[in-house]
């Protein structure tokens, strides 16, 4: 079942310029592994070389952050949305 | 809040009532919520694009006393977005032009300046003086010093950061909620993340986030409302959407939670040298060509193919007549060049061209270099007629 990961922009020209992706998924760690199967460019901004989420990338299941949910095995169906949220530092 | 000064043996002069009159009349402000911003001291970080409407709504509202830390000059391209600098103030400190705007719009408040770099020597020392920070830096490592430097002297940092037209905020350090370091545990390694500088900001982003940052400091003060603490917005300014996320202290959090570290450390090596990066890092490594060089060689009919890694809205602003790939477009656009060729690359400033030259070198193209400094350095020593962006 198809659900939709919302690209902030920093990401969206490593997801084909989309601001969102549907995804088909059981699990949000099944979701972003289908997310850069289907983007490539977007692994190295979401992965580190051994494969973790970086630590300056956080994820949320609608409006929870997967940290304090069960992570990478935290359960996802198609009424939700899962934002990536990057660290941004601009502000001048 | 307890940090804050109350000092309720203020008043307001008959100038001062009617000033304020608009907030006097409302009862979530009234006279005891006028004197509460009128006795309050705020720490603008940064006299930039946030700074700008921060600092003008929290003079023109009657915070007492702001401080402004800044070390910048104005230039032109500040004034698509920072307001409180004028074409007239192009040249001169951000803290002179600042000054002299907010002083114009209110002569009630003193200001404070700080005409420096905040650093791990000098921040404790200046937040002492504040009871609530706003930080509108716009770097990593300034970011993560305004944040412990903030949870070691136990004063809320208003927080918000923008990127093109997408913007987050929320308020960090306070006792009962998390910090910057809960949500964002590491920075991003460098170059991995643009800056405003290389990626581009609306013009009037900074206005809506800086204009939260100042309603949050003023509800801070005043202790009306929801604040978001523990609530990260995120403003999409091209959808005009505002989400909100849920922000938990971290128990684990070196800073805030566990509290292993309890004095400020080097925040540019925090943010710059980190272990893999810093050794797949190759900048140093990769070949460059001066700008002066590449217009003699070019001008004595050399077979250079000049490759441009820019976006095409940038090509259009100025150009060296050279090939257009955009660097994302590279990989898979590749075959378009010849290796046997010398190839110079370049793009705005000569960190994209520099990621170019690495992956064509890596390629099989033995023959690429970096423009050095990219068109803008071209413009300084080569080509004063280009237009500078």
């Amino acid at each position: 079942m198809p659900i939709k990961v919302l690209i902030p922009t920093p990401l969206r020209p490593y997801a084909g310029k989309q601001s969102s992706v549907e995804v088909s998924a059981q699990t949000v760690g099944e979701a972003l592994s289908n997310l850069v199967a289907q983007h490539p460019d977007l692994r190295k901004h979401l992965f580190s070389e051994d494969g973790k989420l970086r630590s300056f990338v956080n994820v949320y299941l609608n409006d929870e952050d997967i940290r304090y949910l069960a992570k990478d095995a935290t359960p996802a169906n198609e009424s939700d949305t899962i934002t990536i949220v990057p660290s941004v530092a601009g502000g001048v | 809040m307890a940090t804050l000064n109350e000092d309720t043996t203020a008043t307001l002069s008959n100038e001062e009532i009617l000033r304020y009159s608009r907030h006097l009349i409302m009862p979530e402000v009234a006279t005891e919520g006028q004197l509460k911003l009128k006795a309050a001291r705020v720490l603008c970080i940064g006299a930039g694009g946030l700074g700008s409407p921060l600092a003008l709504y929290l003079a023109a509202a009657g915070v007492g006393t702001l401080g402004l830390v800044d070390f910048d000059v104005v230039d032109y391209t500040n004034l698509q977005r920072q307001v409180l600098h004028y074409t007239s103030d192009v040249g001169r400190p951000k803290l002179d032009s600042a000054i002299d705007k907010l002083n114009a719009i209110n002569p009630f408040v003193q200001i404070e300046r700080f005409d420096t770099l905040l650093n791990s020597q000098n921040a404790l020392e200046i937040f002492k003086g504040f009871d609530i920070i706003a930080d509108g830096t716009d770097n990593f490592a300034t970011r993560y010093l305004v944040n412990d430097a903030c949870v070691l002297s136990g004063k809320p940092n208003v927080y918000a950061s923008i990127f093109r037209f997408e913007g987050q905020a929320s308020i960090f350090a306070t006792e009962e909620g998390p910090c910057y370091r809960c949500l964002y545990p590491e920075p991003p390694p460098p170059g991995l993340v643009p800056s405003c500088a290389e990626g581009g900001v609306l013009g009037v982003l900074p206005g809506l986030l800086g204009v939260i940052q100042a309603t949050e400091v003023i509800k801070l003060i005043l202790g009306a409302g929801d604040s978001l603490i523990g609530r990260l917005l995120l403003v999409d300014a091209l959808a005009m959407r505002f989400r909100e996320l849920r922000v938990r202290k971290n128990p684990d959090c070196p800073v805030c939670g566990t509290k292993t570290q309890t004095e400020l450390i080097d925040y540019n090596q925090f943010c710059g040298i980190r272990g893999e990066e810093a050794a797949a890092e190759p900048s140093a490594k990769i070949p460059e060509i001066q700008p002066a060089e590449l217009k003699r060689r070019l001008d004595a009919g050399e077979d250079i193919f000049v490759l441009d890694v820019r976006e095409p809205h940038e090509y259009q602003i100025c150009n060296l007549h050279g090939t257009l790939i955009p660097l994302g477009d590279l990989p898979k656009r590749v075959h378009e060049l010849d290796s046997s060729r010398e190839i110079v690359v370049h793009c705005k400033m000569g960190g994209r061209s520099a990621k170019a030259v690495e992956f064509l070198r890596q390629s099989g193209f033995k023959r690429a270099s970096n423009l050095t400094g990219g068109i803008l350095g071209w413009a300084d020593k080569v080509d004063p007629s280009l237009p500078k962006y």
